[in-house]
């Protein structure tokens, strides 16, 4: 199993409230890695840890042997990727966005980068703000995806949509991770969605890792 | 045209008359409109005082250079006490106020609209700083609200692998619009709504009219000119700041503006 993120005593504090308290864990540079608890877990800060949209305030991360604080922060992002819990569109069309993310994309790739996510490459002209819910969230993944990162961190990426369109979510992700080396770090607290899509579940609460219930994961191992 | 102690001490019956009407409102107002009205005679006795003194003959243009300079600090202390929410905003005003009066003093005096005096130099300093203390608050406040409202947008593109300064870029651009649009209306109505200041000033102190548009017209260029390159260096400087050198956008509060 693949290095991956590896945290030694990673703790986050508030004012007085301790975000995360000492947290020790691997999550291995393959498949799909759940992190799953309740609300105020402290999952949602983990993940921006991985991404170093926020910084520990004791304890160290590494991403493939390298610690975080030592890497150009700018690459890190390149090669980790991160999808928000809300669609953020960014002013302009579809392919507007996506030219933030990769400027020198032509129309073919950024086509290219719809179709890896089940979009249609004919809504590349279309405001991004006329798309629904769920096509949004599909587009951000598209935006994060051109710029071929090795790891996709998903904070709770279908909490905001209906049933229909979060299970095309699930299975596009999922597809993109049995098709190729994209590893999945997903934040949820949906049970029933953590079985379909992970392939191993850390469980946080109230800021600690907690040791995992048995989960009878679909995708077949535990953790 | 001279006004005379006895003048102003009627005057303040106009005081009277606006404390008069909060009592009258039960707008409990009356003691600040008093206040106001007492701290802003006592300080315009004092600069004007100050300023007698420095028109004698034979006293250094240094002294009024030190004045501007004391302005200048002022300015930037009361900027950072009216928008305490905006991280780092003193030394930021602080060059902000330099780079406006740089540039607005160069031409005034460096081209010679006006001669470089004492009678010259303080109250267009005083005019610069003014100015340049409101845009900065306004640019500061604007830019602190739009980053605390885009924050998910920016930190989308910070994780889509941009800096700091290009994740900013986009947002900038309105708030440089929305704190430099009032300035630019209030100089469009100038005259057709109101006269300013300097003008009335001058006109009541007997300056033929033409000359008193003259002057207000430099003025009113001048404060266009201070509130641009303000607000300019306060968004290009305060950005520098919402981030911290490995581009993670800082926590901002929003503020009551």
């Amino acid at each position: 199993m693949t290095a991956g993120f590896v945290l030694r005593g990673v703790t986050v504090r508030r004012g007085d409230h301790t975000v995360l308290d000492a947290v020790d864990a691997e999550i291995p540079g393959q498949g799909v890695t759940a992190l799953w608890g309740p609300s105020g877990a402290g999952k949602s800060t983990l993940l921006r840890l991985l991404d170093r949209l926020d910084v520990p305030d004791d304890g160290s991360i590494t991403y493939e042997g390298t610690a975080l604080d030592e890497m150009d922060p700018h690459e890190l992002r390149r090669r980790v990727g991160m999808v928000f819990q809300r669609a953020t569109p960014f002013a302009g069309s579809v392919a507007d966005n996506l030219a933030v993310a990769a400027p020198d994309a032509d129309r073919d790739a950024m086509g290219e980068a719809l179709r890896r996510v089940s979009l249609d490459p004919e809504l590349l002209d279309r405001d991004a703000d006329t798309l629904s819910g769920g096509e949004l969230q599909r587009m951000c993944l598209a935006r994060t995806l051109i710029t071929e990162p090795e790891t996709l961190l998903l904070d709770e990426p279908t909490s905001a949509l209906d049933a229909t369109p979060a299970r095309e979510f699930e299975r596009t992700v999922l597809a993109l991770v049995d098709d190729g080396d994209l590893t999945v770090v997903w934040v949820g607290h949906d049970d029933a969605q953590v079985r379909r899509v992970a392939d191993r579940v850390l469980e946080l609460r109230d800021g600690a890792l907690v040791e995992s219930r048995e989960w009878d994961l679909t995708r077949g191992r535990t953790s | 045209m001279t006004i005379s102690w006895t003048g102003l001490a009627v005057s303040l019956v106009l005081v009277v008359v606006a404390a008069g009407i909060s009592l009258a409102w039960r707008l409990g107002l009356e003691r600040s409109i008093v206040w106001a009205a007492a701290r802003a005679l006592v300080q315009l006795l004092i600069v004007g005082g100050v300023l007698a003194l420095l028109l004698l003959p034979g006293v250094s243009l240094w002294w009024s250079w030190l004045w501007v300079a004391a302005m200048l600090g002022y300015a930037a202390y009361t900027a950072k006490q009216r928008a305490p929410a905006v991280p780092g905003l003193l030394p930021v005003a602080g060059a902000a106020f330099l780079a406006a009066g740089a540039v607005c003093l160069v031409v005034l005096f460096g081209l010679g609209v006006f001669p470089l005096t004492s009678r010259t130099l303080v109250p267009m300093a005083g005019l610069i700083v003014g100015n340049a203390m409101t845009s900065t608050v306004l640019a500061g406040r604007r830019l602190s609200e739009e980053f605390a409202d885009k924050r998910a947008e920016i930190e989308a593109r910070l994780a889509l692998g941009q800096s700091g300064r290009d994740a900013a870029r986009p947002y900038l651009r309105g708030v440089l619009r929305s704190a430099l649009s009032p300035q630019i209306e209030t100089t469009k109505a100038t005259g057709l709504v109101f006269l300013p200041g300097a003008m009335t000033g001058l006109i009541l102190a007997g300056v033929p009219p033409l000359q008193a548009v003259l002057v207000q017209a430099v003025v009113m260029f001048l404060v266009l000119a201070a509130a641009a390159t303000t607000t300019s260096v306060v968004a290009l400087g305060l950005v520098r700041r919402l981030f911290t050198p490995d581009d993670q956008l800082l926590a901002l509060s929003r503020e009551r503006t």
